[in-house]
């Protein structure tokens, strides 16, 4: 809080647009006099209206809206000891930016490949995972939603749910069993005599990759299956019936319908693949490029807050953006994707 | 017939990949030698789950999780269903700027939640002279809460598109106050809703690692404990533990699904 002005604006601004919110809602209501619907307090009663809105000032605000402006800000301080915070030191830069491009906090005659290249493969790998899980999960969504029997559909779904609750570190460790050097795989390519050294699945981020298209697969899986359910079967039956290839159901009928379920799948898997910390920490080889680890090694190991702040900004950003290209490309709403 | 087969090897394929990782999991849980592995099985144990029950920080960390997840439910359940009611009634100009807002934490990444309740609240805890309350305890709570509570809020307005507003109208008119119809008519409704929400958030809190390896500073959780102990070094004892973790997961599953079935056969009639 070095800036008196920017401190007031983060901690003041948020309230500030609530209550011009509330006043023109209240000018709004005296504008159509008798025929307004009875007023907050009155439609809940006081003891209810007062928890609602301490609960929603407090998550809102508090928890959501206040962290993140004050990450932002502090992505644009230098670091520096608890004692000189405030002080003349304490002035606005763009070096943490700086280093995330050039590798040094000044000099920008050389790229910081090596962080640019890991965010860049982060993205880029994120995508395509993003759409390998959507061809691996849409057969079997469209066979729940359309063809099986309900009582199939219940058993599958079971079947679904159990492996969506193991937490990301076990099936992280569970693919390195798989595909470490001592591994699973390996002992069997060994033993069967195809080869005789063991694959460095790890170094070659195979395991890593595999790890990651597993860990998200089912959170495409159910958005998707809730869009196809919803799609009346007899329309189906008519493109069947008037001859249609089954491709062409699939690419004018079912994909059309289920386009909110798709984007949703899709911004979700890409925001946890991009955001995942387990999987490349455990599963990455030496020279794994991922983003997150950087991340975590800027607050941890370089112990520079205010880079890492940058880094986790940098991040944001990029998810941002696909949610943004993904609601432009599908031509959705925010409320269609998070559901 | 060649699409039933086709079918038939599509769903081993899928359902192989989906099983088949946590199965070689499994097996290396109760094979004895000291790397996890299945193949060649050089005899039957349960030692490595002996280990972990003497594992003292694993236990600490199991109950830090345990504590966490129950005080997640109780913040973030009343939290979502503040959020879904203020979403029925708020002024339609700010509706699209608050919707964006509380489901924002959805789309965000979690170690980024993580990271920014860390800063904020080191600064807020150091300028109102209360850092007695910067604990990995206290902000782990609070982070998973920030973005649990978007996922019951989501689970109530779900429920409340099917809330039928006349029966409001019928206990007011029978002169039911307005907390009356609160606590007897909409609570006993979304009962349900609640039932899941506290599910989800309790579950969703402990398998979490992301937003709780930046929040939970010196304390430890049951995933940073595992998380520290996978990167040490692979041992057998890590299976064992995901085998009852596994366990768990599977009976709570079932549970729920069985609790909900009623619930959904009303629906569906």
């Amino acid at each position: 809080m070095s800036n008196a002005f920017t401190a007031y604006l983060i901690f003041l601004g948020p309230p500030a647009v609530a209550l011009v919110f509330v006043l023109m809602s209240i000018a709004e209501r005296r504008r159509a006099g008798a025929l307004a619907q009875p007023n907050f307090f009155a439609r809940n009663g006081w003891p209810v209206a007062i928890f609602l809105i301490v609960a929603v000032a407090f998550w809102a605000l508090v928890m959501i809206v206040l962290p993140s402006l004050y990450m932002i800000d502090y992505s644009f301080h230098p670091k520096l000891p608890p004692s000189q915070r405030g002080g003349p030191k304490d002035i606005y830069t763009l070096a943490n930016y700086r280093y995330f491009l050039f590798g040094s906090p000044d000099d920008t005659s050389q790229w910081n490949s090596t962080h640019l290249h890991a965010f860049w493969i982060t993205i880029f790998v994120s995508m395509i995972i993003t759409v390998v899980n959507f061809a691996v999960c849409y057969p079997l969504a469209y066979v729940m939603a359309q063809v099986a029997r309900p009582a199939a559909v219940t058993r599958l779904m079971l079947l679904l749910v159990i492996p969506y609750w193991i937490n990301e570190i076990l099936r992280a460790f569970a693919f390195r069993v798989l595909f470490g050097t001592g591994g699973v795989i390996n002992a069997m390519l060994i033993g069967a005599g195809l080869i005789h050294d063991p694959i460095d699945f790890l170094g070659a981020d195979v395991a890593l990759y595999a790890g990651l298209t597993y860990a998200y697969v089912l959170i495409m899986m159910f958005p998707l299956y809730n869009a196809i359910e919803s799609l009346d079967r007899n329309q189906i039956e008519a493109a069947r019936d008037l001859g249609a290839p089954w491709w062409r159901i699939h690419a004018e009928i079912v994909l059309p319908h289920a386009k909110p379920g798709v984007a949703s799948g899709a911004t979700l898997v890409f925001m946890l693949c991009a955001g995942a910390l387990a999987a490349p920490l455990i599963l990455g080889g030496p020279k794994t490029l991922w983003f997150t680890p950087i991340v975590y090694d800027r607050f941890f190991q370089a112990f520079n807050w205010p880079q890492g702040a940058a880094y986790a900004l940098v991040l944001l950003i990029a998810c941002m953006a696909f949610v943004l290209l993904v609601m432009r490309l599908f031509k959705v709403s925010l409320s269609e994707i998070a559901r | 017939m060649i699409s039933r087969l086709a079918l038939g090897l599509y769903l081993l394929a899928f359902f192989g990949f989906l099983f088949g990782p946590l199965l070689v999991m499994g097996v290396t849980a109760f094979n004895t030698p000291s790397y996890p592995q299945v193949w060649p099985f050089e005899g039957f144990t349960l030692d490595w789950f002996a280990k972990l029950y003497s594992d003292q920080s694993l236990m600490a960390g199991l109950q830090n999780s345990l504590l966490i997840g129950v005080l997640v439910v109780a913040l973030s359940v009343p939290l979502g269903l503040a959020g879904a009611l203020v979403m029925t009634q708020i002024y339609p100009r700010a509706r699209g700027l608050y919707y964006l807002v509380v489901v924002s934490p959805v789309l965000t990444p979690g170690v980024i939640i993580g990271i920014s309740t860390v800063i904020f609240w080191k600064d807020v805890t150091a300028f109102t002279g209360t850092k007695p309350l910067f604990t990995g305890f206290f902000l782990t709570t609070l982070g998973q809460s920030t973005f649990i509570a978007s996922y019951c809020m989501l689970i109530f307005l779900s429920r409340l598109q099917r809330y039928d507003r006349t029966q409001e109208e019928a206990a007011l008119d029978l002169g039911a106050s307005r907390t009356q119809v609160f606590w007897h008519i909409l609570l006993p409704y979304l009962r349900p809703a609640m039932f899941s929400a506290a599910v989800i958030a309790f579950l969703s809190s402990f398998e979490n690692y992301n937003t709780t390896t930046f929040a939970i500073l010196a304390d430890k959780t049951l995933t940073t404990v595992l998380a520290g102990r996978v990167r040490q070094g692979m041992t057998p004892a890590i299976s064992a533990l995901a085998v009852i973790i596994i366990g768990v997961t599977v009976a709570a599953a079932l549970a729920y699904e069985i609790a909900r079935r009623p619930e959904r056969r009303k629906a569906a009639a």
